[in-house]
């Protein structure tokens, strides 16, 4: 009778770790079961992405998009290309679309803000967003510099 | 000057014996379980390390998640932004507290119980009774504990985690009023299966390997006498709380440390 | 026929030389005791027949099998013909009375959970415990739980049994039974007994043959009726139970005028 009610213990202790653990993958870190991780990237090209990070998110009007998956430099312009892993389950999004980088708040993360563009075709993988599109960080040093310079002039 | 050279060289060589040791008697350990699997044996031990360790982990998981998540609340107060409380409270749980709180507290509850009975064991010449029947020692007394602490370290520390989640959401949203919604929504998007769940819970496996190891190891070579259980408990719980705390120190620098 | 031949057998413990070139045949089917001063290794003798402990050198045959030489798994495979009784009795104190003689046929045997019961009841009967099955060990006194691990250690009818130290620490009656339960035992099954022991009036009542070891040799050997009759004054004194004589009741130590005026303390 008392080993019965043992492994009755255990029995309940594993479902509890194992429905904690389900709980921390769905609940907390957001995973979802029912969609297959349908992914296409874009790159954007931008002349300076200062404080942004890989896996930083992208979004249009609030809305997340997907995440940024690599942060590369082009050493013969000295830009920096973004590549962003967008999921194909937010829907197409026009292909002269532009590109920023922008703070969550005054002190947050950096992430990348796409500006809706007015084209028909919609992007596919691959695809560039140059530099004539995007807007890249805000340096609140080089804005004070630049400040200074003009007060000074 | 000779002498301590000496003393340096008997040290080192005494460490690496019982690092020798203690690799031969987990390898010898580790694959002795599926022979005469005796299923009963292992639940038994589940239930000791387990089970028995679920009050002391509850109790310390919430009063820590409801005390973090009041200091954050009042830090970020200041900022407007005490919604994200519930995801500073995930990750700080996630990748440290979780697993290095859990395997502490394990240490302490579970490690020095396995320590005390295998050496109690050995003191009444339990184990050499069982090898003097052709049993092998390490195979029904060692190894069930090695598997069973390895199974469970893992399991307290996601119920750790969740529970403690939980606690911050009563201080921060039922009791000083953060966004019930945001609370969860937040945490939802910032947390990362990979980088926080993953690896937060690779960490806990790896410190319930070092410390049921650690336990194990100590019963096993312990001074058959009174004095000598009462210090290999002892040694337990100093040697892999600070096992723990290194461990973590180095997996968090190997994870994390690319701070581009 | 003998069942255990040491030849030229060295021990040391540490700085201390425990056997220094011990030879010895104990017979087949015969109750052999060891006797000797305690702290002369009779006990570590026995874990050495059993392969608990290596000898720094010299060869211990067990059936003609050199215990020194096996493997792991061969040494576990040559004990299960043996049987020990621990002075401590060293019963398992998490499973009840039932299930420590239950234990070695359980992991060493196929048979049916039904047989084992049979088996195990008939091993408790043997001992006179058959009613303190359900008992745990940690409500048996100490006579009882000698018996039980006897018991135990009769479970798979070994070739082999090794008692050490059976009566020290027994009440008389206790002792009385230990001791007719040895001579059965030896009687009905034909085990190889080995005693380690230092109880000369019980060990001689029951043996068959005797070695004493001193200073990590056999000083004499015989049947109890020779020993008591020997010609060495160690032996006699020893097997009558004196003092003090060639074996010194003093550890070695300086003098003790010398001592108390104050040497180096």
């Amino acid at each position: 009778m008392r080993i019965r009610m043992i492994e009755i213990t255990v029995g309940a202790f594993m479902l509890a770790g194992i429905l904690a653990l389900a709980f921390l993958a769905i609940r907390v870190s957001g995973v979802n079961l029912d969609r297959s991780d349908d992914v296409y990237r874009v790159t954007a090209v931008f002349d300076d992405v200062a404080g942004l990070r890989v896996r930083a998110k992208v979004s249009m009007s609030g809305v997340t998009l997907g995440r940024v998956s690599a942060i590369e430099i082009d050493t013969e312009f000295g830009e920096a290309l973004v590549t962003m892993e967008l999921n194909s389950s937010a829907g197409e999004i026009s292909n002269d679309a532009g590109a920023q980088i922008l703070t969550e708040g005054i002190l947050g993360a950096r992430y990348v803000g796409l500006v809706p563009g007015g084209s028909d075709e919609p992007f596919v993988d691959g695809d560039v967003i140059d530099s004539s599109n995007t807007q890249g960080a805000l340096v609140i040093e080089k804005l004070v510099g630049d400040l200074v310079t003009r007060l000074g002039a | 000057m000779i002498r301590y050279l000496r003393l340096l060289g008997q040290s080192a060589l005494g460490f690496l014996e019982s690092l020798g040791r203690a690799s031969m008697m987990w390898g010898l350990a580790i694959w002795g379980l599926p022979k005469r699997g005796d299923f009963s044996i292992l639940v038994k031990q589940i239930y000791h390390i387990g089970v028995l360790s679920l009050v002391i982990i509850g109790l310390s998981a919430f009063s820590i998640g409801a005390v973090i998540a009041l200091q954050f609340y009042t830090q970020l107060f200041r900022f407007g932004a005490q919604d994200t409380v519930g995801l500073g409270l995930a990750l700080v749980l996630l990748r440290e507290l979780g697993p290095v709180v859990t395997a502490l507290l394990f240490a302490g509850r579970a490690g020095s119980a396995i320590t005390a009975e295998i050496s109690l064991m050995k003191t009444t010449d339990q184990l050499a009774a069982m090898e003097m029947m052709g049993i092998d020692p390490l195979q029904r007394v060692v190894a069930p504990r090695l598997w069973a602490g390895l199974l469970c370290l893992p399991m307290l520390t996601a119920v750790f985690n969740v529970v403690a989640i939980w606690g911050g959401s009563i201080v921060a949203v039922d009791w000083l009023g953060a966004d019930r919604e945001s609370y969860w929504a937040l945490m939802k998007d910032g947390v990362l299966l990979w980088d926080d769940l993953v690896l937060g819970m690779t960490k806990s496996v790896v410190f319930a390997i070092v410390v049921t190891w650690i336990a194990v190891f100590q019963g096993y070579n312990s001074e058959p006498t009174a004095e000598g259980i009462g210090l290999a408990t002892t040694r337990t719980v100093v040697v892999s709380s600070v096992a723990v705390l290194a461990l973590d120190f180095l997996m968090t620098l190997v994870m994390y440390g690319d701070f581009q | 026929m003998d069942l255990i031949e040491i030849d030229n057998l060295f021990f040391r413990r540490g700085e201390r030389v425990i056997f220094d070139g011990l030879s010895m045949r104990i017979p087949k089917g015969r109750i052999t005791a060891i006797m000797g001063p305690s702290g002369t290794g009779k006990t570590t003798l026995l874990r050495i027949i059993g392969g608990q402990l290596k000898p720094d050198s010299g060869s211990v045959k067990v059936d003609g099998v050199d215990v020194c030489s096996l493997s792991r798994k061969g040494l576990f495979e040559l004990r299960r013909r043996m049987g020990m009784l621990f002075q401590s009795s060293a019963l398992f104190t998490d499973l009840s009375v039932f299930e420590n003689v239950a234990f070695p046929l359980r992991l060493h045997t196929d048979i049916d959970d039904d047989v084992i019961r049979d088996l195990s009841l008939m091993k408790l009967n043997a001992v006179g415990l058959r009613g303190a099955r359900d008992l745990m060990p940690s409500q048996l006194s100490g006579g009882m739980a000698r018996r039980v691990a006897l018991a135990r250690a009769i479970a798979l009818d070994p070739d082999l049994l090794m008692y050490d130290e059976p009566f020290t620490g027994q009440d008389p009656i206790a002792m009385g039974v230990v001791l007719s339960l040895i001579k059965s035992l030896n009687d009905a099954l034909g085990t190889t007994s080995v005693l380690v022991s230092h109880d000369i009036h019980e060990t001689i009542s029951i043996a068959d043959q005797i070695f004493v070891i001193s200073d990590g040799q056999v000083i004499g050997s015989g049947t109890p009726a020779e020993l008591q009759q020997h010609n060495s004054e160690r032996i006699r004194q020893f097997m009558n139970g004196l003092p003090d004589g060639p074996v010194p009741f003093h550890y070695p130590a300086d003098d003790l005028r010398f001592d108390l005026l104050g040497g180096d303390a």
